[in-house]
């Protein structure tokens, strides 16, 4: 008997009235764990009962502990009929299973009813005794702690982070067993309510005993989805990243640890990849995934072959690229070797987070996704899920595949999904290629990590940019320049990934949010015809999306996207897809060239006409764009002196001119040597379409901006005013005249008016951002499109954000001024240091050779290059590599000293940290927010993992106020019971909040309605900044100290 | 393409102001964009008539589900506090207010009238009169008949009563407390000679009145429950108003009334304007007043009351043209004198009595 569950109902208050006669209700409560169930005395006539109750004690498996929800039923007596429901109350026990979270749940919870709704409150007092048990084979895995939050969370360090853990358990669906036609909606909604609850245990037990054998003891951005398979069952699936966390003692000391989830990403040209069936070019997978996927783990002679085959590479792409894999080439097969052998255990080498420690993400291949489409079919065995779980390996080994055609090893951000209409299912699941820093996925001992810091210091600010494959042997045809930022690696013209922007990545101006929408008609069908169809649209559906995606970003001036989310729902008759991302301009990446229309019957005159009309419209756009998010990237990029990469790039600019389309195009910018437009042909209407869409995306208003990453590049001062919302539409396709025109147009329109309509409601907020901005699609019907969005609205100083967007340039041009020579010494001394926001030498390099060489013309590019010199510094860079070994002891004293020097101040803010509880108490409102964090507060606490499901039907939909008030109170209930629960738990508020479905069916024929809403988020106890005033006054200490070393290494 | 849904929903419910108002005024929801329309806020946001549409359904809907948490019975209104608690209470509650917030010229036409069926069928008329739309005027009505209800039951300060239960401004309670006070005794307020006053004219006597006419304003808690029939506040002190008919020994007794009236006239001669007209007419006033209070034993006449005391003593002193500082200064005397009446015994009882009744008769005496 590991645990002994003990629950206490004290008080119920503002019942409904049960007895119409007297106008009051006689309530009792049945408490049930499992197949136990104990019943208060009946209170009689009160609609605010005094239970009191005795401690229910419930002597349980720990297995059960994490597979059962307490269940909590509220009745009305009645001596001579049935009782009656008033309603139920689930209590999810997870949280009290692990030491550090909560230790008793107790508090008023909302008495909730599929078909009332909340109807009263009830106090409940529920605590845990669990007996250590040991035993190794054990089913349960308490302890494990679980989180939404897609990064580390705030008051943790990641020791190891082990990778992906997955599981799936299927059940059949009570809605649609036979004994649903015999018995109520009530019943059946609440079978289904208590089933899910059931299972999600299940699933966390489950994927608890993974994290256990890997010896993690936590799970990160931990995602459960519902599949609802309709008459094949009910599948309920998870993904997370196995970690092994250390709680931080002193939320100080990891500051900057939580403000700068850095991690790194890279991007590939999509223009020239339809389809992310990328490795299917097989003769052009680079030399090096071969060498990486036979490579025998940690074996030494591989990793000097391989930086062998670099070297040797490298002086067929002339000098510039040579230093380039000289410098890189061998650092970057030692660490590739590394992770490898990390990784090489692992069957899939995923992460679903988004946002990683500093140094964790060494470059970033590009965005990878694979979808398949499956015909469902009954689970005739609940306990073998075996069909669904080979679906699933199936993708995941694409997904996989592409990694490695990318020369990555690893999959971040990532993330699975599903479309179901009848019987036809569309998985999904993608993720960004990269390569990661070995340091977070061993067992790090000090060496280990210290080792990695170096390694992590070499990779500058830029290095998640570079490309991780084979430029010679590139996967897909890309353009590739020398970074921006360090002049010695080689990048791509745009990056498309799915993770969050590392917060040290450098980016010029404001990001905004992109959408790509697309409608596609489809003949209705049955099972493999319908299946098959399907399938032969999803390659054009997704080169469509990333046509629309590359245009808009080059609308916008800018190179990179982030967060990106392909959406492709599948309907009776219709798919629809839709991408979200956010948009940013990263300064390690080249300027976008410009939008180039080019017309198809040049003899019309008036077609000419009209065709640079449009150009001239498209250019404005993009100029008004660029000043919009202040898009204003430093004008002497080309010119470097000193630098030793002129030469081949001018080559590869010679080379690249080949696939520009006129002369015209490089007129469009003069200030930049080479440039590529993108070119449009207007060939057909089709294409006419494209391009009027693309113009019409409306900028936000003025104060607004909008993004769908954690938070928007470009803007700092968060003001802790935050505003979560849910909007939800629906509107009916006229079934006449739908063509893909109409259909896209309709979509367009939604997604717009939906975006302007809450911009028009958080006016008040100005100036404001939108973040996190989430939009769902599904087609719940014939003829109706359903778009659901979450996101929060931040208020900003605006007079600050200013401010801060300057500091960056004075102090990078303060670095500037540091002396050249002294870039080879500076990753050596950073070793002592754990800040990752030090002056990289490439940064200052390229910025100093900015402010001298600024207003020199592109065309007088010095040549002037001192090659020895230049030859010097190669070798010196893999002096420093070789060196590197020796210097790791030097290394590991300095940290101790740096461990030292943060422990008094963890210390005081130890001592402080009893006063937040107070000062919680008299935080009413739970505040829920789909972030990782609370602006302007700190996270002292993660309570456990909040994962409801309900469901809601009504019989009386007219009365409710049609639809949307029936929804829309709906909503507004899940929000109250999840604030009561986080309450409950001693929280103030939930974070990584999310909605992760929301099916609504309505049947105003018979004025009925039902709707199922699944949400989840971490339950967390925040301080006010402001209420930590001794903390605060610690931090500036904390920030000198970091100054100061920063100084010494500097100097 | 129609939209079948729409709506937002979040964390803290956003109320606008100016939506809100025309919600309250009773404008459908059409009438209310062309308005918001003719606002320019159009071209203030750059939003377009259809996300104005939109916003407004919006706006609306929530009112209408805020609106039914405000109708639930008052033994949960508790709740109220609760679902709205921190930072997004003062929006609740100015939420609240508006919605109890009513028009003078509506309140003017209903005041004292029975809160029952029959007078919401009146409503339509009251509509027309006014200019209010029905539908207001529905709300309205409504929220007094709600407010009656609930404090009808009660004991206690009905001002505190109110102002618990709805979460009301100090102000607006204590109007509500005049309206049910109003209602509960059926004071005749329609009649063409009351014309001339405003709400805030009877609001002000009723307060007087309830703070010294009522049982609660005896003080006396009772000892049985049970026992204790009528509502503190609202109901008259039946008692007293029994009692009141002792003071009509004041004008029955020639002596009485001779002594009174030359101990007034002594005292105010050389001070008051209109002294000779005070000094022909002492008698009837007096008798007026005195009859007033004498009368108010019969249901009938309490519902009369400011129909007598304007007949009685306003109507004739106005004939006259006393000016006000007159009005007081013989009010002052004609109650300070009977003091000095060694026959009469019932001194306590005119202090209640006349107390009141001359700051009532100072607020109505006006034009």
């Amino acid at each position: 008997m590991p645990g002994k569950l003990k629950v206490k109902i004290v008080a119920g208050r503002h019942l409904p009235v049960m007895d119409r006669a007297s106008d009051l209700t006689d309530a009792f409560v049945e408490v049930k764990f499992g197949n136990t169930t104990f019943k208060t005395d009946v209170y009689l006539k009160s609609l605010n009962p005094q239970w009191n109750s005795e401690w229910f004690k419930f002597e349980v498996d720990d297995e059960d502990l994490q597979d059962e929800p307490l269940q909590i039923t509220v009745l009305d007596h009645d001596t001579y009929s049935a009782n009656d429901a008033i309603g139920k109350v689930y209590i999810d026990i997870d949280p009290l299973l692990y030491s550090e979270a909560a230790t008793v749940i107790s508090g008023w919870f909302p008495i909730y009813d599929t078909i009332h709704g909340i109807r009263g409150e009830i106090n409940v007092v529920v605590k845990v005794d669990l007996f250590n048990d040991l035993n190794r084979f054990r089913q349960s895995s308490c302890g494990v702690k679980f989180f939404c939050t897609t990064s580390i969370p705030k008051c943790y360090r990641a020791v190891i982070i082990h990778g992906f853990v997955e599981e799936l358990v299927v059940n059949e669906d009570p809605e649609y067993q036979w004994i649903d036609r015999i018995r109520t909606p009530r019943a059946s909604n609440e079978a289904r309510q208590r089933l899910i609850s059931l299972m999600s245990g299940e699933l966390q037990r489950k994927i608890g005993l993974k994290v256990l054998e890997m010896r993690g003891n936590a799970v990160v951005g931990y995602l459960q989805c519902f599949d609802l398979e309709g008459e094949s069952g009910l599948v309920v699936r998870a993904i997370g990243t196995a970690c092994t966390l250390d709680k931080l003692s002193s939320p100080a000391a990891f500051l900057p640890a939580c403000n700068s989830p850095s991690k790194e990403m890279k991007e590939i040209p999509f223009n020239e990849d339809p389809n992310p069936n990328t490795h299917s070019s097989g003769p052009s997978t680079p030399l090096k995934n071969q060498t990486y996927s036979f490579s025998p783990s940690k074996s030494y002679s591989r990793q000097s072959s391989s930086s062998d085959t670099d070297l040797s590479l490298t002086p067929k792409t002339g000098m510039g690229s040579g230093s380039a894999g000289k410098e890189g080439g061998p650092f970057k097969a030692l660490l590739r070797q590394q992770t490898q052998s990390a990784l090489e255990q692992r069957e899939f080498p995923f992460f679903t987070l988004t946002a990683f420690p500093p140094g964790f993400l060494v470059h970033v291949g590009g965005v990878v996704s694979a979808r398949s489409v499956k015909l469902l079919d009954r689970i005739h065995n609940p306990d073998e899920p075996e069909t669904r779980d080979a679906w699933w390996a199936e993708i995941r080994q694409e997904i996989k595949s592409h990694a490695k055609a990318l020369g990555c090893h690893a999959v971040v951000g990532y993330s699975e999904s599903t479309s179901i209409c009848e019987e036809v299912c569309i998985l999904s699941a993608s993720g960004t290629a990269a390569v990661l820093n070995p340091r977070f996925l061993q067992d790090g001992t000090v060496e280990g990590c210290l080792e990695q810091r170096l390694e992590e210091n070499l990779s500058i600010r830029c290095g998640f940019c570079h490309i991780p494959y084979d430029e010679l042997n590139m996967p897909f045809p890309a353009h590739l320049t020398y970074c921006y930022n360090c002049r010695k690696q080689k990048v791509p013209d745009v990056l498309f990934t799915t993770i969050d922007l590392p917060t040290d990545a450098t980016v010029i101006g404001k990001g905004c949010l992109i959408q790509a929408r697309l409608c596609r008609l489809k003949k209705k069908a049955q099972a493999e015809a319908n299946a098959t169809a399907i399938s032969n649209l999803l390659p054009f559906m997704e080169y469509e999306v990333h046509t629309q995606l590359m245009n808009k970003l080059k609308l916008k001036g800018m190179n990179a996207l982030f967060g990106l989310r392909i959406q492709i729902t599948v309907g009776e008759n219709m798919l629809m897809g839709l991408a979200s991302a956010t948009g940013v301009y990263l300064a390690a990446l080249p300027t976008p060239g410009g939008i180039q229309i080019a017309g198809k019957t040049p003899n019309d005159g008036s077609y000419e006409q009209h065709i640079s009309h449009m150009q001239k419209k498209i250019n404005d756009t993009i100029a008004k764009n660029k000043e919009l998010y202040e898009i204003n990237p430093p004008e002497i990029s080309e010119e470097i002196i000193g630098s030793p990469i002129p030469e081949p790039r001018q080559r590869s600019r010679l080379l690249r001119s080949q696939s520009e389309s006129s002369d015209e195009v490089t007129e469009l910018d003069l200030s930049h040597g080479k440039k590529d437009a993108f070119v449009l042909e207007i060939d057909d209407t089709d294409a006419m379409e494209d391009v009027h869409s693309l113009l019409t995306d409306v900028p936000p208003p003025s104060g607004f901006y909008s993004c769908n990453t954690e938070i928007m590049p470009g803007i700092n001062n968060w003001t802790s005013e935050i505003q979560m919302f849910t909007s939800v539409r629906v509107i009916r396709l006229s079934s006449l005249n739908l063509t893909n025109q109409a259909l896209n147009k309709n979509f367009n329109d939604l997604c717009e008016n939906l975006l302007k309509s809450l911009y028009f409601k958080l006016r008040s907020m100005i100036p404001c951002c939108l973040c996190h901005v989430n939009f769902t699609v599904s087609l719940p019907e014939d003829e109706l499109i359903q778009v659901t969005v979450t996101a929060v609205a931040i208020t900003f100083d605006k007079n600050q954000a200013l401010q801060t967007t300057k500091t960056p340039v004075e102090k990078s041009l303060q670095r500037a001024s540091t002396d050249n020579e002294e870039l080879l010494q500076f990753p050596l001394e950073l070793c002592s240091d754990s800040l990752p926001s030090h002056p990289f030498p490439p940064v200052k390099e390229h910025l100093e050779s900015a402010s001298s060489n600024s207003g020199i013309p592109a065309a007088q590019r010095a040549t002037s290059v001192d090659y020895s010199s230049f030859a010097d510094r190669c070798s010196s860079w893999i002096e420093l590599i070789k060196l590197k070994a020796q210097t790791i002891r030097r290394g590991s004293i300095k940290t101790t000293v740096t461990v030292e020097k943060a422990s008094p101040v963890g210390d005081g803010n130890f001592r402080n940290r009893s006063a937040p509880p107070c000062a919680n108490s008299t935080v009413g409102v739970v505040k829920m927010t789909p972030l990782s964090f609370i602006p302007g507060a700190k996270i002292t606490k993660y309570l456990g993992i909040i994962n409801m499901f309900f469901i809601r039907e009504t019989t009386s939909l007219r009365e409710e106020g049609g639809v949307s008030g029936f929804l829309h109170a709906f909503i507004a209930e899940v929000f109250a019971m999840v604030r009561a629960h986080v309450a409950a738990l001693g929280g103030n508020a939930v974070v990584s909040y999310i909605m992760k479905q929301c099916v609504f069916m309505e049947n105003p024929n018979k004025n009925q309605a039902q709707c199922l809403i699944n949400v989840s988020g971490d339950a967390v106890v925040f301080v006010r900044e402001s209420d930590l005033e001794v903390v605060s006054s610690q931090q500036p200490t904390t920030n000198c100290q970091s100054s100061c070393t920063e100084g010494e290494v500097t100097t | 393409m129609t939209s079948e849904l729409d709506i937002f929903v979040g964390n803290t419910t956003l109320i606008d102001e100016d939506v809100y108002r025309l919600w309250l005024d009773g404008y459908s929801v059409t009438d209310a964009v062309a308005l918001r329309v003719r606002s320019g806020i159009l071209e203030q946001t750059g939003a377009t008539a259809a996300v104005l549409q939109s916003d407004t359904m919006d706006h609306y809907r929530t009112f209408h589900m805020l609106e039914r948490l405000l109708h639930i019975p008052p033994s949960r209104q508790a709740l109220l506090i609760e679902r709205y608690p921190g930072p997004a209470r003062p929006p609740f509650l100015s939420f609240v207010g508006g919605y109890y917030a009513f028009d003078e010229a509506f309140v003017r036409e209903v005041l004292g009238k029975k809160l029952s069926k029959g007078t919401k069928k009146d409503l339509d008329d009251i509509s027309t009169k006014t200019g209010i739309t029905l539908k207001s005027c529905r709300r309205q009505f409504d929220n007094f008949k709600r407010v009656f209800k609930v404090v009808e039951e009660m004991r206690g300060s009905l001002v505190d009563n109110i102002q618990q239960h709805f979460l009301l401004s100090d102000r607006l309670a204590r109007d509500y407390a005049a309206i049910v006070f109003f209602a509960n005794n059926r004071f005749e307020t329609g009649k063409k000679k009351l014309q001339y006053l405003s709400f805030g004219d009877f609001a002000f006597c009723a307060e007087l009145m309830i703070q010294n006419w009522t049982l609660g304003a005896v003080g006396e808690a009772p000892i049985d429950p049970d026992s204790q029939m009528d509502d503190m506040d609202m109901d008259l002190d039946k008692e007293f108003l029994q009692d009141l008919k002792e003071l009509k020994v004041l004008v029955a007794d020639k002596d009485l009334l001779d002594l009174h009236k030359s101990l007034v006239c002594t005292a105010l001669r050389g001070k008051l304007g209109v002294f000779s007209e005070m000094e022909a007419n002492f008698k009837n006033l007096s008798r007026g007043l005195v009859n007033v209070a004498a009368k108010l034993t019969h249901n009938k006449d309490v519902r009369d009351l400011f129909v007598d005391l304007v007949e009685k003593f306003v109507e004739p002193c106005r004939s006259d043209h006393w000016p006000l500082s007159d009005v007081r200064f013989f009010l002052n005397q004609y109650s300070a004198s009977v003091h000095s009446l060694d026959g009469f015994r019932h001194q306590a009882l005119w202090d209640r009595y006349m107390g009141t009744l001359r700051g009532c008769l100072l607020r109505l005496y006006h034009d």
